[in-house]
């Protein structure tokens, strides 16, 4: 037996797992339409390739990747494009982007594939370039490109961790995953284990899959794989988060703004080893995905669903029930609350629930913080939620920081335990947009600082350069008329002039104002790095788009704020 | 309103829950006060949660807050029944009256209400009336079977409320000093700790009666423990330091320091230990924290009760430990996942 590690707090919230992953894997139908956002990953949107008219065939790329972290977006099925056009997308703010609309013509034909038998044969390059085509991005819900991950020197990478967690109540996508493809997720597993030269795979499943352990491990042993192991992890929210689940596995812990990589270690999702398999082996592009459908719905289960598929159309297929009060992509503990049901599957829906008001009892009202420290008991980051929300709900910025504001992953524990009915998570979004938003014009409001000293510098620059000119002109004259005539030196007419016509040859003004122009900017940059810029300075492609999906929510909660305190009021 | 953003569930637990719980782990202390002194403190009790309750009202309405749900929430209550099992249970009605409502009004309101008040509502509560009234303050019941006479119900009642005793009957008759407060005065009237212990007002381990009461409030706690009310922390090592701390000084000197248990088993240890150091509002949140503060709280009680001019120390030991709350927080403040390493 392995000994396990431990991660500090977690929660027990009902799994509600049970209705979903009694029936196998079903093929969804092929919808009406398919809204597929260019946008699903992490990093550059996707550039569309097609026009309006055109005929698309299954797998055919119809967004390319653009710039460094960008993925591919393909056709799910073939069939016509009938827009390139704003639509609303998966995202809590409502807000459209730019989607490309597939009317499906029902033959579902394939473009060229290109498989591959024998993939030891590819370079690495080659590996990462396919998967890049592929559109293969992490599907456990951070969707960054996976080739970008799949990088790294010899002897760097000591474990891959494979996360077939899923921690979430109510998920069972990889659940089903994992028990009806267990080979081919190892076979996957293979290859990103070659690509990170890791010697160890180590694959984490939570105590309350015994059929998904059991086909895993099952699978290690007919297809032979050495140096994997599957591994029956407690079940405990958040244990499925990739720094738990290394943390519980290796015992190693990736501090916020550490690479993991660095320490040793990446995790990938059970999902994104299957969809590396299927790129590879097959040539098959990321276009479908498995999405678990549940809650308030008749029949729930989990499909097998083409990226772009609306959402009602797969809805309709497990038994849609009156009295439905809004949809969750994801889980109940991470997941957003969808804009509007008509939002097509993207590559990071692995869950999708209907809400009913018994199901989701809407929140009571929120009490004052009675510190009862019952947060900082479960806060699987250690952190003292209670204290970051006092710094947050008082707007004190740099204490939120101080008390590692940026190290919360957004997990919900807290704001789950609370007796207070608080919504933490919430004030930490908010406090981290409110940060990032000032660093921002900090850094718009110190360039402009920079110019404009530079500017004066270079105002003053020319100004003695051309009093400069005009004196040594004079001083020429005055030199021509002095051998012409022997007369005696006037004075100085600008003293200033004179002394910097006297100045030694080292000092002359040309270097002295460079050091001035350069001191100007070491000034700026200093003042930039007092305060505090890194939360800025060095995100990654991930955190930038979490920026955004956050301003959006600060809008939105700086409107509900308003409501909720009147409804007080009004009490 | 929450609801709209993960995460979607939360657990069934509430504010008001927890404080129904920690008043239900009153209740066997509260019994067997009845039973060794009396019903006089139900009277006690009930006047401090009308009262409790009449001021949070008046206060949340003047503070223009919703009533209803802090209401609700129990705290005033508690804070009522900290009150009313502190001071004398044969007491004016107006003590308990005026002990609560500054304790809410003052105390809890003023400093921003549920949540914000440094201070613990009781404590301030009971250090006004003990300052300002120190007569009424002392007339505590002598539990049964050992005062001149006892009071039925109705006699309490109307002492109570109308300051009347039935005829040929005195105050003094009734009551006594506490056990403590025996202690003290004893001590100083050059008194022997085992010839005091003999007075017949002295039990097992403390005072008749009141020990029962203490070991029931123990109970309680142990309630509070057992469904993770509260923490270990603040109770063991308070309880723990006071044991420490009157164990040395009863080895050096028996004759004049008194043995440990009896420290733990009189006036307003246990409950202190369990019920009052243990509000979360007051005391500090991290781990290293609490045991910092129950630390100093014990170490102040024992002080207060050897040394100082009251007879017990919990409440100003709590009061004094209130005021560092911040500072201890702010120094103990732990290690984030992943950085424990590093050297701050
Ligand atoms: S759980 Fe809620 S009430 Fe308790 S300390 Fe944390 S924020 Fe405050
Ligand atoms: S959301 Fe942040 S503060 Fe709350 S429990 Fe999770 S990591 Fe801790």
């Amino acid at each position: 037996m392995r000994s396990l590690f431990k991660f500090h707090g977690g929660i027990h919230p009902a799994t509600n797992k049970a209705q979903s992953n009694h029936k196998p894997i079903a093929q969804a139908a092929l919808p009406s339409r398919l809204v597929i956002p260019l946008h699903q990953h992490v990093g550059n949107s996707a550039k569309p390739i097609v026009k309006a008219g055109q005929h698309v065939l299954k797998g055919q790329i119809i967004g390319a990747p653009e710039g460094h972290v960008s993925s591919a977006v393909h056709a799910p099925t073939s069939g016509l494009i009938a827009a390139i056009d704003m639509q609303p997308v998966a995202h809590p703010s409502g807000i459209p982007d730019l989607c490309i609309t597939l009317i499906p013509d029902g033959h579902d034909e394939w473009s060229a594939r290109e498989p591959c038998a024998d993939w030891k044969a590819l370079s690495h390059t080659d590996l990462r370039h396919r998967l890049r085509d592929a559109g293969v991005v992490g599907l456990g819900g951070a969707v960054f490109p996976s080739d970008m991950k799949l990088y790294s020197h010899k002897h760097q990478i000591k474990t891959l961790v494979l996360n077939g967690a899923e921690c979430e109540p109510y998920i069972t996508c990889d659940d089903l995953l994992m028990r009806e493809r267990a080979a081919e997720i190892l076979q996957g597993a293979e290859i990103m284990r070659a690509l990170l030269y890791a010697e160890e795979v180590l694959i984490g499943i939570e105590d309350n899959k015994p059929e998904a352990i059991a086909a895993m491990r099952s699978a290690v042993l007919e297809g032979r794989h050495e140096r994997m192991e599957v591994i029956s992890v407690p079940t405990v929210y958040p244990g499925g988060g990739a720094k738990q689940l290394i943390r519980v596995l290796t015992g190693i812990e990736v501090a916020a703004g550490v690479r993991s990589t660095n320490l040793g270690v990446q995790c990938f999702n059970v999902g994104t080893a299957y969809s590396t398999w299927r790129a590879i082996r097959h040539g098959e592009a990321l276009i479908s995905r498995i999405v678990t459908v549940t809650g308030h719905v008749g029949q729930p289960q989990n499909f097998e669903a083409l990226i772009g598929t609306p959402m009602d159309e797969l809805v309709a297929q497990a038994g849609p029930l009156p009295d439905t009060r809004g949809y969750i992509m994801g889980g109940p503990m991470m997941g957003i609350r969808l804009p509007s049901a008509e939002v097509g599957v993207i590559k990071a829906t692995n869950c999708l629930i209907a809400m009913s008001d018994s199901l989701f009892p809407p929140a009571l009202p929120a009490l004052p913080c009675i510190r009862c420290t019952r947060c900082v008991d479960v806060c699987p980051a250690e952190l003292q939620p209670q204290e970051l929300f006092w710094f947050a709900q008082s707007k004190n910025l740099l204490k939120a920081q101080e008390y590692h504001l940026f190290d919360c992953i957004e997990c919900g524990a807290c704001s789950y335990v609370c007796p207070s009915n608080i919504p933490l998570v919430e004030y930490y979004r908010f406090a981290k947009s409110e940060i990032w938003a000032q660093e921002t014009s900090k850094k718009a409001a110190d360039a402009a600082r920079e110019r404009h000293e530079y500017r004066e510098l270079r105002i003053e620059r020319e100004k003695q350069e051309k009093a400069d000119k005009l004196a040594a002109k004079e001083k020429a004259a005055l030199e021509a008329k002095a051998l012409k005539s022997a007369a005696p030196l006037p004075p100085a007419v600008e003293g200033a002039n004179v002394s910097l016509c006297d100045a030694p040859v080292d000092a002359d003004p040309e270097n002295t104002m460079q050091l001035k122009i350069q001191a100007a900017i070491d000034h700026a940059k200093q003042q930039a790095a007092v305060s505090k810029p890194e939360n800025t300075e060095h995100l990654t492609p991930q955190q930038q788009a979490e920026i955004a999906t956050i301003e959006a929510r600060r809008a939105r909660i700086r409107e509900l704020a308003l409501s909720s305190a009147d409804e007080h009021t009004k009490e | 309103m929450p609801g709209f953003f993960s995460p979607f569930i939360t657990k069934p637990d509430s504010v008001s829950q927890i404080m129904l719980k920690v008043l239900m782990a009153l209740i066997p202390g509260i019994a067997l006060y009845v039973w060794y002194f009396g019903p006089a403190i139900l009277v006690s009790i009930t006047l401090a949660s009308l009262t409790a309750l009449a001021t949070e009202a008046l206060m949340l309405r003047l503070r223009n807050r919703p009533v209803m749900p802090f209401l609700k929430d129990n705290s005033a209550l508690l804070t009522g029944w900290l009150i009313a099992l502190s001071i004398p249970p044969l007491a004016p009605w107006w003590l308990v009256v005026i002990g609560t409502a500054f304790a809410i009004s003052v105390s809890k309101h003023l400093y921003g209400g549920l949540g914000n008040n440094p201070f613990n509502p009781a404590m301030i509560g009971y250090a006004v009336l003990i300052i300002s009234f120190p007569v009424q303050m002392t007339q505590w019941l002598s539990p049964h079977g050992l005062g001149a006479i006892q009071l039925g119900f109705i006699d309490q009642l109307n002492y109570i409320f109308l300051g009347v005793f039935p005829e040929g009957i005195k105050l003094d008759a009734l009551t006594m000093a506490t056990p403590l407060d025996t202690l003290k005065t004893q001590l100083h009237l050059d008194g022997q700790i085992r010839e005091i212990l003999d007075m017949p007002i002295y039990g097992r381990l403390a005072g008749h009666g009141s020990e029962m009461v203490a070991a029931g409030f123990l109970l309680g706690g142990l309630y509070l423990l057992a469904s993770r009310i509260i923490s270990w922390h603040i109770p063991v090592v308070y309880l723990g330091t006071l044991f420490a701390v009157a164990g040395l000084f009863h080895l050096l000197d028996p004759a004049h320091y008194v043995e440990p248990l009896f420290h733990w088993f009189s006036g307003a240890a246990m409950i202190g230990a369990f019920f009052i150091l243990t509000d979360p509002i007051t005391s500090p949140s991290t781990h290293k924290g609490k045991l910092i503060f129950a630390a100093g709280a014990g170490l102040i009680t024992y002080l207060i009760r050897a040394f100082g001019g009251f007879p017990d120390g919990m409440a100003f030991a709590t009061l004094l430990m209130n005021i560092c709350v911040p500072l201890i927080d702010a120094y103990t403040q732990p290690k984030v996942f992943g950085k424990k390493e590093q050297k701050p």
